[in-house]
């Protein structure tokens, strides 16, 4: 943010009107995401997992970036919607859009039911709270076996073509252009609230939360909305993982999930909002590569690169970035 | 039934003060310097290992083995507080989460590449094995020696707290860091010492545990989530706190476990969710 100088007068809209507007870089980035399907063709399923990361990553980061609210069971939000998803598809209806959007308000319901709790509480108990409704709801999806399929997951379910023309193929084509088009939606959603006096309202609450009220802002309205609009988006990412894949393992609600999003998140950079893209594809590429030696030792290597990230680089690695770029300005 | 009952019971107690063993010291240390330290399971679980070890390949007893896993966690704590904690004292709660997840998940994975990831098979000493009957009655022997292990440190930790020189010390920088640091305490030392007799007591319940928990690599975890309901719904730093709370625990899991099994482990969380909405610093909070 610039500071404004002397005399001219302080304009807001301005401010977040420069927020808005759009870089070369951003282009790039965005143009760089359809290379997979020249480069890679036969990683596309991966790259869809990537896509769904990042929007999963993208919706804690209005949490734990913007508003600077810890939470370790993230995952309740993208477990409830891939299997809302699961079970809209198994229940008959197969339509991948309506199906995405059905589960991503479920998610969102849940988020504000969940909101009701976490506006009253901070720190500490707060961390506990969010991981323990994490466990809760795993161990509800782990009893009602009859409904979600327990430890062995739902299957069985089918998609329909999406607008009854494109199948979701072997290779993944189908199912990269429609998470890279959700990404790129959801994207655009994020970036407009974030850059709205409502998102600088929440940037207001992680500074300063005792100010924020002082001058007029209801912090515990606007927590009710950003876990609405968070936990919606977190469900986009469940429930698009749902239809592409046709599975939901049990592990979308575990702990593991919303450690691992919070990783993705903080590596990149939290309160950016490419830092939980960039951060879902190191983390996921790195995954594909490393895991194939042995999963148990992945997580050495995933442990190791979050104390280094966290004593090395705070601010994760776009921040690292961004403090080189701005010490080669002054330099030069 | 009623010899069910009060030998589930019991069993309830053993297990409760097995978890007070193994999470005092986080409640301590979280305590005093707000440190959020997700790792305190993987120090638990250094002193199992090395207790399995040294029974194992150097033929030791049991019991000789429990100084030695007290004073391997206290260690360990000792290097990875001066190398890496004490770096994010003043950082958030979510870089301090982060920072020991990622140390537990470092320690598993070496667990898993030293012992392999099976459970460690445990061979404790005859007269340890078996339940006593009295009357109607049974009680496993095992239980019995967790109680009073139990007993015996809470009758210490509360006695070192209240009415040695050290204890007074560590109550000043629970109570308030900032005016202790200003009457001249050396805060860090006095917290590193805590730390480390903290994660030796973890590691002592490490030790202990193995026979009725189970120890394989993902001992870290799997039971960080039982500390930590002991020391959020006990309330930080308050040793009476998690004395009663990890009781209540203990019996709440045992008696869930027997009676209602097909709801698992649904009724705790359920529990600790609602304690802590009901009183975010613990029912037992000192501020």
């Amino acid at each position: 943010m610039t500071m404004q100088t002397a005399g001219a007068a302080f304009n807001p809209q301005q401010v977040l009107r420069a927020q808005v507007r759009w870089r070369l870089i951003e282009t790039i980035f965005w143009a760089a995401t359809l290379l997979p399907f020249v480069l890679t063709p036969n990683y596309l399923v991966l790259c869809s997992q990537i896509a769904i990361a990042a929007l999963f990553a993208l919706s804690l980061d209005l949490l734990v970036g913007y508003s600077g609210i810890v939470s370790l069971g993230h995952a309740v939000y993208y477990g409830v919607a891939a299997y809302s998803a699961g079970l809209i598809a198994k229940a008959g209806w197969g339509e991948p859009l309506t199906g995405l959007i059905m589960a991503s308000l479920i998610a969102a319901a849940v988020g504000f039911l969940a909101s009701l709790i976490m506006v009253r509480i901070t720190h500490f108990a707060l961390i506990m709270v969010t991981l323990g409704l994490c466990l809760l709801m795993y161990e509800v999806a782990n009893q009602l076996h009859d409904i979600t399929g327990g430890d062995d997951g739902l299957q069985g379910i089918r998609m329909w073509p999406i607008f009854d023309m494109f199948r979701f193929d072997l290779y993944g084509r189908t199912a990269y252009v429609y998470t890279l088009i959700a990404l790129f939606i959801s994207f655009l959603a994020v970036r407009r609230v974030v850059n709205s006096p409502f998102g600088l309202s929440l940037r207001g609450m992680r500074e300063n939360a005792r100010r924020m009220p002082a001058i007029g802002a209801p912090m515990r309205a606007r927590l009710h909305v950003v876990y609405v609009i968070s936990a919606f988006f977190a469900g986009v990412a469940g429930a698009l993982s749902a239809q592409t894949t046709q599975f939901v393992a049990l592990d979308a609600l575990s702990f593991q999930r919303s450690a691992e999003v919070l990783v993705m998140l903080v590596l990149g950079g939290a309160g950016r909002l490419y830092g939980g893209l960039i951060g879902a594809i190191i983390f996921i590429v790195a995954r594909d590569q490393l895991a194939d030696m042995n999963p148990q030792y992945w997580y050495f290597w995933l442990g190791l690169l979050l104390v280094v990230v966290i004593i090395f680089l705070p601010n994760g690695i776009l921040g690292g970035l961004a403090r080189l770029v701005s010490r080669k300005g002054r330099l030069s | 039934m009623l010899a069910t009952f009060v030998s589930l019971l019991f069993d309830g107690l053993g297990y409760g003060m097995l978890l007070f063993v193994l999470s005092v010291g986080l409640s301590v240390t979280l305590g005093m310097m707000n440190f959020v330290n997700l790792a305190h399971g993987a120090f638990a679980m250094v002193g199992g290992y090395v207790a399995i070890t040294l029974m194992h390949h150097a033929g030791w007893p049991f019991l000789a083995t429990l100084p030695i896993a007290f004073l391997a966690a206290a260690a360990a704590s000792v290097v990875v507080e001066r190398v890496l904690y004490r770096r994010l004292y003043r950082a958030s709660d979510l870089d301090q989460s982060l920072l020991t997840i990622g140390i537990v998940f470092m320690s598993i994975a070496i667990a898993a590449y030293v012992f392999g990831t099976n459970q460690q098979p445990v061979q404790l000493p005859d007269w340890l094995r078996g339940r006593e009957v009295i009357g109607d009655f049974s009680f496993g022997v095992y239980r019995l020696f967790l109680i009073g292990a139990a007993l015996i440190i809470t009758v210490l930790m509360v006695l070192g707290l209240d009415y040695t020189r050290f204890g007074a010390q560590v109550r000043a920088c629970v109570d308030n860091q900032r005016m202790a640091r200003g009457l001249g305490l050396n805060v860090d030392n006095i917290f590193t010492l805590t730390f480390a007799l903290g994660s030796g007591l973890a590691g002592l319940g490490g030790a202990l545990a193995i026979e009725p928990m189970g120890l394989d690599p993902n001992f870290a975890f799997k039971y960080l989530v039982y500390m930590l309901i002991v020391v959020a719904v006990g309330g930080l730093a308050s040793i009476r706190g998690a004395f009663v709370t990890a009781a209540l625990l203990g019996v709440i899991d045992i008696f869930s476990k027997y009676y209602i099994p097909q709801v698992g482990s649904f009724v705790l969380y359920l529990v600790m969710v609602g304690l802590l909405v009901w009183r975010p610093a613990g029912i037992f909070a000192r501020r």
